[in-house]
């Protein structure tokens, strides 16, 4: 177990040096960010500082060892366009996109587990064929369009929500949350539905279909022999035995909700980290990019890991030393 | 607006005195408080780092500079009552008695001294402040209210650069950091609004600073929220959670003006939209025959197809349908209201046989073909102008493939020279300062056309638009400016489309003075009756 987190650290090492590399001449490609910001009055002196100042006048590969030198020191440098370090500008707006993720994710698991439930044991009635019909439009109907129809109806017509931000925050453990507070939760409830329909579609479908597999399994036939109740064979049997496939899938998708709540904050003027690193790709923020993108690929590693062990728990069938071969 | 000064105990404290000061001047005072939309992200409060809009939109609520622009964007005094040349390398400004900065000292020519000195010190700018700084090589400081800025050449724009330098209290900024007015501690200006708080991505919250040397302004508490999103802005102004939004899309200008609870505000823009052309490459990139054969010739350097290619468009087309009338033709670099616009210059007319005469008697009667580049989230509807000109240009037989990207590739490229045919907006405080990075000889040495993408070149017109800079005289060089307007356009270096409309939305009950140079300026705010 311990040799296999080991491995699995090291290998993440690996990931994190390629993925530098590749933002980095990535990022280069594209074009000079001091051609972006640069006032259109300045003259060709005036541009030449600034690329120097910013130490753009480097080759690359000198440009990329100056940044592992200081990355190895916890250093990923300072951002161009805020003249403040990258790991704080991310840090300060990783709750507020945290939050969001992780509402939009109780959305989809309190609404879809027993939706899924509920379809799966009922296939045939008409509840049930209106949860797959509804899951369907999860899945397909673009998140943008849900968003600002959402806004047309809940905000401009029936004027119920805030139509964008984030509402006040209150520290919790030091870190400021919105969702203590009647006017924060206001905010939260229509970014958090639009983030969760895709996953919400996600949930639903595969707890039917586990739970209409898991029913003709031999294990439930032989608990109804057994003459145990409908609610503890549903609830205990049948629930423990379709949340493997459910736990994996959550847990990769929330790392994808952390990474692509873009769409979603940027129509919601929602103050989270997709906005920032959209923003900073604008404007080549090089610092900010490579940073962001680290952080988001640390996070799928460790929640990959998070769900393998997960696994373990929810099985005892599955050994994680096996996953050495 | 229950969320205002929350998460930052200082701010509470800040409201918590001005509501008091307002409960005291009695129900007259009532609290009044606006919330704007603005378009773009803020990246600092420190008005030194990086020149960009957003961030002098703000600054322009905390600081204030030696001149101000007024809503012609035609200078106006600002810290500085008054300024003259003393000579034709120093101008004197004489200060504004009694200006009291936020932590109520005095402003002193100190003072103004220091901000000058700033910018050059923030060395990891990518768009530094020098541009306005670098010309001024000595200072000197007769009494407290007094300042001397000596140039080392006659140089007419330094109380236009003057506009863009802002003034920050010395003894705040010395030595303080990026963060140090993010948070507040440093951003200490003479404003009408001081920094109440920052919210990196979300707003900037202002409270109205009492001791303002100004008429006071008329909202106790301002928020401006960042809502970079169109749609999200507009729908936000719909439902009532801001009370203006600036940069309202064009396809949503209609149905606003079709809302009897809301009004919009327009005026001309600084900002003039045009194509650039290779002149000086042969051939320039992506321009070959139809059949794909290189021509032999750069069809540009011919003032016969340059004239044909303007004749081909039909700008006013561009105007009513793309543009949904928020803009007008151009027929100058800088809108009407700028200093040095030349109002006897008319927009080329819309001549599809004629331009196709051009082209033939310029040897190219079968036209040609050429790479249109054209940037997708700069300019007013960018990529749609662009593919409205490509079909312009097909009616005069040269097809124009249309290349669009995003800004942040384009301008990189564009810079590089890889584009025959690009489109690019300029927004200016003066004709001959436009003429300076457009269309003079480019030159690294002598700082001139710094975005002459095309590497057009004319003697006379550098020599009259130096001559320009080096005349104190504001009425001889507006008059110099004109001219050399005059003759650059009758060459046409580039292809003049138009001049886009600023255009902002508000409750019915708000009125804005509308401003050529786009800033949203909370103070100028006011609530009709």
């Amino acid at each position: 177990m311990l040799v296999y987190v080991i491995r699995r650290l090291l290998q993440s090492v690996v990931v994190l040096l390629a993925m530098s590399l590749l933002v980095f001449v990535g990022v280069y490609a594209i074009g000079n960010p001091v051609d972006i910001l640069i006032n259109p009055n300045a003259d060709q002196e005036d541009i030449e500082r600034a690329i120097k100042g910013l130490g753009l006048d480097k080759p690359l590969w000198e440009q990329y060892f100056v940044f592992l030198r200081q990355a190895l020191a916890g250093d990923l440098g300072k951002s161009f366009a805020f003249n403040v370090p990258a790991i704080q500008l991310i840090v300060e707006r990783m709750p507020a996109t945290i939050e969001l993720a992780t509402a939009a994710t109780l959305i989809a698991i309190v609404f879809g587990l027993p939706l899924g439930l509920w379809a799966g044991l009922k296939p045939r009635s008409a509840a049930g064929r209106t949860i797959m019909a509804g899951s369907i439009l999860g899945f397909s109907l673009p998140t943008f369009w849900v968003g600002l129809m959402l806004i047309m109806v809940f905000s401009v017509h029936l004027g119920w929500l805030p139509s964008s931000g984030r509402g006040p925050t209150t520290p919790l453990l030091g870190v400021p949350v919105s969702f203590l507070s009647w006017d924060g939760l206001r905010h939260l409830v229509m970014p958090a539905t639009n983030l969760a329909l895709f996953n919400l579609a996600l949930v639903i479908r595969l707890a039917r279909a586990g739970t209409r597999e898991a029913l003709v399994q031999d294990y439930v036939k032989f608990a109804r022999a057994k003459g145990l109740s409908n609610a503890r064979i549903v609830g205990v049997h049948v629930l423990k035995n379709i949340s493997i496939p459910i736990v994996t899938v959550i847990g990769l998708q929330f790392g994808s909700l952390i990474a692509f709540a873009i769409v979603t904050e940027t129509i919601f003027a929602w103050p989270g980290m997709g906005k920032l690193i959209i923003d900073s790709i604008n404007v080549l923020d090089r610092p900010v990019i490579v940073a962001y993108l680290l952080i988001i690929v640390t996070l799928f590693i460790v929640i990959n890991l998070l769900v393998d062990l997960l696994y373990s728990v929810l099985d005892p069938r599955i050994r994680l030393a096996d996953a050495r071969t | 607006m229950t969320d205002i000064g929350n998460g930052d105990p200082r701010s509470g404290a800040l409201f918590g005195c001005l509501a008091l000061l307002v409960a005291l001047a009695g129900p007259a005072g009532a609290a009044e408080s606006l919330r704007i939309g603005m378009s773009a992200d803020v990246t600092s409060i420190d008005p030194h780092f990086v020149n960009i809009t957003p961030n002098n939109n703000v600054a322009w609520h905390i600081f204030e500079a030696l001149t101000h622009v007024d809503a012609d964007a035609r200078l106006v005094p600002g810290l500085a009552e008054s300024w003259r040349p003393l000579d034709p390398t120093t101008w004197e400004f004489k200060l504004r008695r009694g200006v009291r900065f936020h932590d109520g000292a005095e402003l002193t020519a100190e003072d103004v001294a220091f901000s000058i000195d700033r910018p050059a010190t923030l060395t990891t700018s990518p768009g530094p402040f020098t541009t306005f700084t670098r010309p001024i090589v000595a200072k000197e400081t007769p009494d407290r209210y007094t300042i001397r800025l000596k140039t080392a050449a006659p140089y007419a724009m330094v109380p236009y650069d003057m506009n863009s330098v802002y003034i920050v209290s010395k003894k705040a900024a010395a030595g303080a950091t990026t963060e140090d007015f993010n948070t507040g501690k440093a951003a200490i200006g003479t404003g009408p609004y001081r920094l109440a708080r920052f919210a990196r991505g979300d707003r900037v919250e202002l409270a109205r600073y009492d001791g303002y040397w100004g008429p006071q302004a008329p909202w106790d508490r301002v928020v401006l929220r960042i809502v970079p999103n169109e749609g999200a802005r507009v729908t936000a102004l719909l439902a009532d959670d801001l009370d203006a939004i600036e940069y309202v899309p064009t396809a949503d200008l209609r149905r606003i003006r079709a809302t009897p609870r809301f009004r919009l505000e327009q005026k001309v823009s600084w900002r003039t939209l045009f194509f650039t052309l290779d002149q000086h490459r042969e051939p320039p990139p992506g321009v070959t025959g139809k059949d794909g054969r290189p021509l032999g010739r750069n069809p540009f350097k011919d003032p016969r197809v340059r004239e044909a290619i303007a004749k081909a468009l039909n700008r006013q087309a561009i105007v009513d349908r793309v543009m949904e009338g928020a803009a007008v033709p151009a027929a100058n670099l800088v809108a009407p209201p700028v200093f040095g616009h030349a109002a006897s210059l008319k927009p080329e007319a819309h001549d599809v046989a004629g331009a196709r005469k051009l082209l033939a008697e310029a040897g190219f009667p079968d036209g040609f073909a050429m790479t249109l580049a054209a940037p997708n989230n700069r300019y007013l509807n960018d990529d749609q102008i662009a593919q409205a000109v490509a079909q312009m240009l097909a009616r005069v037989g040269i097809d124009a493939k249309v290349a669009t990207l995003p800004l942040a590739t384009y301008f990189s490229r564009a810079r590089n020279l890889d584009f025959a045919f690009a489109m690019l907006g300029w927004g200016s405080f003066s004709g001959d300062l436009a003429l300076r990075s457009l269309v003079m000889t480019y030159d690294a040495d002598r700082g001139t056309g710094a975005w002459n993408w095309g590497r057009y070149s004319n003697a006379s017109l550098d020599r009259l638009v130096t001559q320009a800079f080096a005349t104190v005289d504001e009425r001889r060089r507006e008059a110099l400016a004109r001219e050399a307007m005059a003759l650059a356009m009758a060459d046409r270096p580039v292809i003049l489309l138009h001049h886009q409309l600023a255009t902002w939305a508000m409750r019915r009950e708000l009125g804005y003075a509308a401003r050529t140079d786009e800033y949203t300026l909370a103070h100028h705010f006011r609530r009709e009756r």
